[in-house]
């Protein structure tokens, strides 16, 4: 079983060619390849062998796992996530103490340079890494083991990319980012909270065809997932571009799907997928839900002011800023009023009477 | 620091202190030419000095006929220059948004679009600005660095604005983070320089209205 490969696999679940290549066609087209290249795909996954996969989760809340294993079961990204080799997950496998510690050992011996590490949430680096640990084992300490021997390390999540919410202010855990840590190996950062489940197929399907990660962008993003921002791809911006914005969540703005910028949205300055890939096999996401995007694919979104706060308004009180300095600026005026007054009144007592002689040039 | 940071510190701590400096700034040099007060006027008025002041109010806000037939272009791109800023400041939503969040009410947004063409055009008037100031003899001799300055911190806010919203040259991010670092600029410059006539123009023009008002002469 472990010996076949993506194509044997997939007709021994029942999948046509057909449906094969409309996958593959989809996935061409996601990945924003020419259409020539979708036999190219096709050959490349019908032959692809099942890499062996190691899932580490740290400091995390699950769901990023909970939105991977539900990527649209049972279609075919689903088989492709089955026909991964996770040989150690330890939220999923059946495996638990000693007897899970030891597959992830051996999948490591066995595949040394070769096996793709997945790391979903933050590493607490405070008190030692004490915060957070595996089998006796502190996430750090697990994180440059597990690396050391990896082909490619995939940080699923925005904690594991960016560290999340572990590390708002003030980061009690001193929580750090995989890319953080660890410098010396290709890392892909698949941000989101959660990402969503087709990304991340994506990005496995990249690999399992070309043997290699995705283009990144400056933040190790592949570009063909997040290289455009929720703004310029939104449904709802023609109502930005009329200036119609809903100005609360039940006004007639809203009903009528206008624009939720001044509610908060945050899709001019995060750059993600959702506005075109949608969640919930492309049911619908949170804009089209009726509530703004949070930006929960972008780094330190979590310390960006408040979710309902409009781009444009500062993160701090204005009109009590305003007020404080009022008052501080009247003093200050005053001050100077007084201090001036005092100059000239000393100018005009010592002033020196001064004759048209004093003025001549010869003087 | 990357943008996001950048956008952070631009939105929180950067905003209250180029704000604080403002506020206490623009008062300190408004209270000091008030605290200059005036003679009492023992002398009998010969008109009034507020219709003075409402007069010159006015008439100092409309193109008077002979510098304008002297300069048609200069002063027609100075009316371009002032409405288009602000439209471009109080007619944007996200503006609006700004303001609304403070003043507790806001008003309705002009379509982005316009705004977008609004701040093109309040851009090439800038630097029209710019020549009209570097061709004439007398206006480029009477120039300070102070007037450079004014010129530059007005220009940046506009210029990033418009290259955050057509994504032009930086990414978006970044280049919102600039647009507000630019305004944070302008904020910090403005009470030291010759922008306090943002709010000193209504003083100046009440004061002399009103002396001229008082003793019956024109304004």
């Amino acid at each position: 079983m472990n010996d076949l490969t993506l194509g044997e696999r997939l007709r021994q679940r029942g999948v046509s060619r057909r449906g094969f290549m409309k996958f593959c066609a989809a996935t061409a087209s996601m990945m924003a390849l020419p259409p020539m290249m979708i036999p190219k795909v096709a050959a490349a996954l019908e032959q692809a062998k099942k890499p062996s996969v190691i899932w580490l989760s740290f400091q995390e809340c699950t769901a990023c796992t909970e939105s991977l294993t539900r990527s649209h079961a049972p279609s075919i990204e689903g088989l492709i996530f089955d026909h991964i080799s996770l040989d150690y997950h330890h939220t999923l496998q059946a495996a638990a103490g000693h007897a899970a510690e030891h597959a992830r050992e051996e999948a490591m011996k066995e595949h040394w340079g070769k096996y793709l590490v997945v790391v979903d949430g933050s590493i607490p680096m405070g008190a030692n890494g004490a915060y957070s640990t595996v089998a006796g084992h502190s996430n750090v300490d697990t994180m440059h083991e597990v690396a050391e021997g990896a082909a490619a390390i995939i940080a699923v999540g925005t904690c594991a990319a960016y560290g999340g919410l572990p590390m708002a202010d003030p980061n009690p855990t001193d929580a750090v980012s995989v890319e953080d840590l660890v410098t010396d190996k290709p890392i892909v950062n698949v941000p989101g909270c959660p990402p969503i489940p087709t990304v991340m197929t994506g990005v496995l399907a990249h690999f399992l065809t070309f043997g290699r990660l995705p283009e990144l962008d400056h933040l190790k993003r592949p570009k063909v997932f997040y290289g455009q921002n929720i703004h310029d791809r939104c449904y709802r911006r023609p109502f930005y571009e009329r200036g119609e914005f809903a100005e609360t969540f039940d006004d007639e703005g809203a009903r009528k799907g206008w624009c939720l910028y001044k509610l908060g949205c945050k899709g001019p300055t995060t750059y993600n997928a959702c506005a075109t890939a949608k969640w919930n096999e492309g049911t619908s996401w949170p804009v089209e839900a009726g509530h703004g995007c949070i930006g929960c694919s972008e780094p330190r979104f979590w310390d960006a002011g408040g979710f309902y706060q409009a781009l444009s308004v500062p993160t701090s009180d204005v009109g009590s800023t305003i007020l404080t300095a009022g008052a501080a600026g009247l003093a200050v005026g005053a001050a100077a009023a007084v201090l001036n007054k005092k100059t000239k009144g000393a100018a005009v007592a010592n002033r020196e009477t001064i004759t048209i002689k004093d003025l001549s040039k010869e003087s | 620091m990357d943008a996001n940071e950048l956008l952070i510190w631009a939105r929180g701590p950067g905003f209250d202190i180029a704000l604080t400096i403002f506020v206490v700034g623009m008062l300190l040099r408004l209270l000091e030419v008030l605290a200059l007060g005036k003679k009492p006027d023992l002398s009998a008025p010969r008109g009034s000095g507020p219709e003075g002041a409402v007069r010159t109010l006015i008439a100092r806000t409309l193109p008077r006929k002979t510098v304008f037939d002297k300069e048609p272009l200069r002063i027609i791109n100075g009316y371009v220059l002032h409405i288009g800023f602000f439209i471009v400041l109080f007619l944007y939503g996200p503006h609006i948004a700004f303001f609304e969040s403070f003043l507790g009410f806001g008003w309705p947004a002009l379509p982005s679009g316009i705004v977008d063409a609004i701040s093109a055009i309040t851009i090439l008037s800038l630097i029209a600005a710019l020549v009209f100031r570097m061709n004439n003899n007398v206006m480029r001799f009477l120039s300070t660095p102070g007037d450079y300055i004014a010129w530059a911190v007005t220009l940046l806010p506009v210029l990033t604005g418009y290259l955050a919203y057509n994504h032009l040259l930086l990414p978006y991010t970044l280049m919102l983070a600039l647009h507000l670092l630019s305004v944070e600029l302008l904020l910090v410059v403005a009470p030291f320089t010759k922008l306090t006539h943002m709010f000193s123009f209504a003083m100046a023009r009440w004061y002399q209205g009103y002396q001229a008002g008082r003793r019956g002469v024109e304004s």
